[in-house]
């Protein structure tokens, strides 16, 4: 401050740290820290085409017959069980999901257990009931897996890690990078479910309802789209960090811009209640049983219809397009008919009283 | 959701911009004071649809920005003590402190807790005896009868291991602080609706006397926003030095007296630094002495702090032409036009004011 | 400073010598204080903030107010749109 008046006109805030000496919670929200994180730490260690390509899956060049995918993800989730899921589900279905955004058919998942000391028997026995479950819905086999206790207090119950394979379409090329202008941009069903569902779940806010979360396995949705057209370009589910996120990295990635329609946003009224209360925005909060698609405007209502008469899918709406102004950013036209910016997540989604 | 999703009617919204338009003859210049209303502006984009000759400033209206540097290195070394539970409301949690945020002492083992509302610190309080539980009592006079109430009901319970670290802010000398200064070129105010639910209007007439502008109750949904701008102009158009209340459904004159009762009760008026603005006197609320027994600032020995100020985001003095980028130590490094630091003022997500205008 | 959300009051009780309610925001419930507005009834609507009522909503000003700018909102279909800078 220079002046001796005091001059209080526009924002004169403290921007946040940027945490690059320690790992904090913001690492693992699913926003850009998390992004810096892997650019950092990983990316560049690694350094490799596959990795650099930034989808949730390795698109694996081979001169066998086919392409494969992979992909693997370690689950923390507390509390274990949840309405509408549990860590198992989770974790198969946020596997056999990311291999099947890359347009593979998912085959073959390994499972690593991290078990606290103390855990029931009988917890462990729930878990992977719920995972071969979902396993089989989805049509996969858990062909491999790892155990390792630890001390009590080191793991929240238990974390698994999962590690999937699978093998992409012939001639099919879909990834973050592949979305083209003109495209229309297609969401599977509400957003915000899961993260609320377990954010209630937790108890930590004080507030009780109805929801479930959406965890699913979506590899037969992603056929049925498949099926339907063949200019299906892009793929992502939009778990933490939620849609504005993973929109987000798709046009960093493709380098084109995005316009949404507010009004056609599925929010379910529970959720918009609780980001309301919170002080949330839907676009932010973590899905684990949505897809949002970029496809040739040609093929869109024959997506669509593909996905409403597929389970999973039977909510899917056209909620934009891809367009040429300001690349690289996600604009949403709001109710009222303004425009405005929708960034990523930063750090961690934290309840305000602003 | 009742008295939420009316008030977000897009043709109600429209056909009252419509009227402003009608309304305004020449250029004013309105501020808010409210990070919420803030919010809500950027997050519809109302301003965008407003006519040209209205400008709306933003004032310091988001108590988790104006909060003292000092006062958060206190909480950083109370947050830090083994033993302690240190509770905040979630957004204080990103606000750096002289090198460090409660993000950095959760890491280093602090036990920091987001609550929702006190009573969750005072039953954290309750729940484990053999801690000291301290709530981070931040906010304008909208969350003071909330935070007293924490005080008055660890008292009740006979609690000896609660206590506060106070950092209240009061509109109305900022306002005062505002009005008064030779820069000021505000012309008609948007009153912090929930501010005034609490507290009334009553204190305002003293400073519509002295500085001859119209104020305004607002709310916080969008019709209450474009209604306080068009009450506002109206009022301007007019020549009308007055006090119009905006919000009906939610405000009255008197505002809440049982609130008011406990503020008094607990709280005096003290001197408070701004975040970036400065010393406003008598613009805070403290802890009166008789509660000293509540007072983190008492309980724990933090005297010796040395602040050490993190470059601010001046983006907004910048827009208003009262700085150029080069005054700015971030502009050019970590901070460009394409994406700008501007700090999370008002959301979690990190629309500020600043950001917002790079956002068209 | 003011995230403020209207919510249904479906139930009131004591706790701790307080007077507290159980709040409806639309399918979402959480416990409030009613200390300060303790006139509440059960389905009254008041403006919540971190956990506590600070306004008992009123209806009727709800109404006159919407009525009000509908009418403004008749009156602007029937002079049209300004046309756009």
């Amino acid at each position: 401050m220079t002046d001796e008046t005091i001059n209080i006109e526009g924002a004169v805030c403290a921007p946040p740290l940027p945490h690059g000496e320690q790992i904090v919670m913001g690492h693992g929200a699913g926003g850009r820290m998390s992004h810096q994180l892997i650019q950092k730490a990983f990316m560049s260690a690694f350094d490799n085409p596959a990795l650099l390509a930034g989808d949730d899956a390795a698109r694996l060049e081979s001169n066998l017959h086919a392409n494969l995918a992979i992909s693997t993800d370690a689950h923390v989730v507390f509390p274990l069980f949840f309405p509408g899921g549990d860590i198992g589900r989770l974790a198969v279905c946020g596997t056999v999901n990311d291999v099947a955004m890359l347009g593979a058919k998912p085959l073959y998942l390994t499972a690593g257990f991290i078990l606290e000391e103390g855990l029931p028997m009988e917890t462990l026995h729930r878990v992977v009931a719920s995972m071969k479950s979902a396993a089989d819905e989805a049509g996969v086999q858990i062909v491999a897996g790892d155990t390792k206790v630890v001390q009590k207090g080191k793991a929240d119950g238990l974390y698994i890690t999962t590690a999937g394979v699978g093998v992409i379409r012939t001639g099919v090329t879909v990834g973050g990078a592949q979305a083209k202008v003109g495209d229309v941009v297609i969401l599977s069903g509400s957003i915000g479910d899961h993260g609320i569902a377990v954010l209630g779940a937790r108890n930590e806010l004080g507030f009780q309802s109805s929801l479930q979360s959406d965890v699913a396995p979506l590899n037969h949705l992603i056929d049925a789209m498949l099926d339907a057209s063949d200019n299906v370009h892009v793929l992502r589910d939009p778990t933490r960090g939620g849609l504005a996120t993973t929109l987000n990295e798709i046009a960093t990635q493709s380098n084109v811009g995005i316009l949404l329609d507010e009004e056609t946003i599925p929010v379910h009224p529970e959720v918009g209640a609780a980001c309301e209360m919170l002080g949330f925005d839907p676009l932010y909060v973590a899905n684990e049983g949505k897809l949002v698609t970029m496809v040739a405007r040609e093929d869109a209502e024959s997506v669509l219809k593909a996905m409403q008469s597929t389970r999973y899918g039977e909510g899917a709406v056209i909620i934009g397009e891809v367009t040429a102004i300001r690349r690289g950013r996600v604009l949403l036209k709001t109710a009222l008919g303004s425009t405005r910016i929708v960034d990523m997540l930063a750090g961690e989604m934290l309840p305000r009283i602003c | 959701m009742k008295y939420v999703t009316e008030y977000r009617d897009a043709e109600l919204v429209k056909s009252v911009i419509g009227e402003i338009r009608h309304t305004v003859t020449r250029p004013w210049t309105l501020m808010e004071i409210c990070g919420g209303q803030t919010h809500a502006i950027v997050r519809h984009g109302i301003d965008q649809l407003l006519p040209p000759e209205i400008e709306l400033v933003h004032g310091p209206g988001c108590p988790v920005c104006v909060t003292p540097l000092e006062l958060i290195d206190k909480a950083l070394a109370i947050a830090s003590q083994p033993n302690v539970i240190f509770c905040s409301y979630g957004d204080m949690l990103r606000v750096p402190g002289s090198g460090r945020d409660l993000f950095s002492v959760k890491a280093q083992g602090g036990d920091v807790r987001v609550v929702y509302s006190p009573l969750d610190a005072v039953t954290l309080a309750e729940k484990n005896p053999d801690k000291q539980v301290v709530f981070f009592a931040i906010g304008f006079e909208t969350t003071a009868p909330a935070n007293v109430m924490s005080v008055i009901q660890a008292q009740r319970l006979g609690l000896t291991n609660y206590s506060v670290l106070v950092s209240h802010v009061r509109v109305p000398p900022a306002m005062k602080a505002i009005l008064g200064s030779p820069h000021n070129r505000v012309q008609g105010f948007l009153l912090a609706g929930h501010v005034n639910a609490v507290m009334g209007y009553h204190e305002y007439p003293s400073l519509l006397a002295e500085f001859k502008i119209p104020m305004v109750v607002t709310g916080f949904e969008p019709l209450d926003i474009v209604q306080g701008i068009l009450t506002t102009a109206q009022l301007l158009e007019a020549g009308k030095i007055e006090i119009a209340n905006a919000y009906q459904r939610a405000v009255t004159f008197e505002g809440l007296k049982p609130a008011q009762d406990a503020i008094e009760k607990v709280f005096m008026e003290c001197d408070r630094a701004w975040r970036g603005i400065g010393m406003i006197p008598m613009s805070g609320w403290c802890l009166r002495p008789e509660f000293d027994l509540f007072n983190a600032e008492k309980r724990f020995n933090v005297g010796d702090i040395h602040t050490k100020e993190s470059s601010l985001c001046i983006a907004g003095q910048i827009l208003q032409g009262l700085k150029k980028p080069h005054d700015c130590p971030a502009f050019g490094k970590e901070c460009t036009t394409e994406n700008p630091l501007g700090a999370t003022m008002v959301s979690s997500e990190g629309a500020c004011a600043a950001y917002y205008k790079y956002g068209r | 400073m003011c995230l403020g959300v209207p919510g249904k009051i479906v139930e009131t009780y004591e706790k701790g010598g307080l007077h507290m309610a159980r709040v409806d925001f639309g399918g979402i419930f959480r416990e409030a204080c009613l200390d300060y507005v303790p006139e509440a009834q059960v389905g009254e609507y008041c403006i919540i903030h971190v956990g506590f009522a600070i306004s008992l909503l009123n209806e009727s000003e709800a109404m006159e107010t919407l009525d009000l700018l509908r009418q403004i909102g008749a009156i602007e279909e029937e002079l049209g749109p300004e046309p756009t800078p």
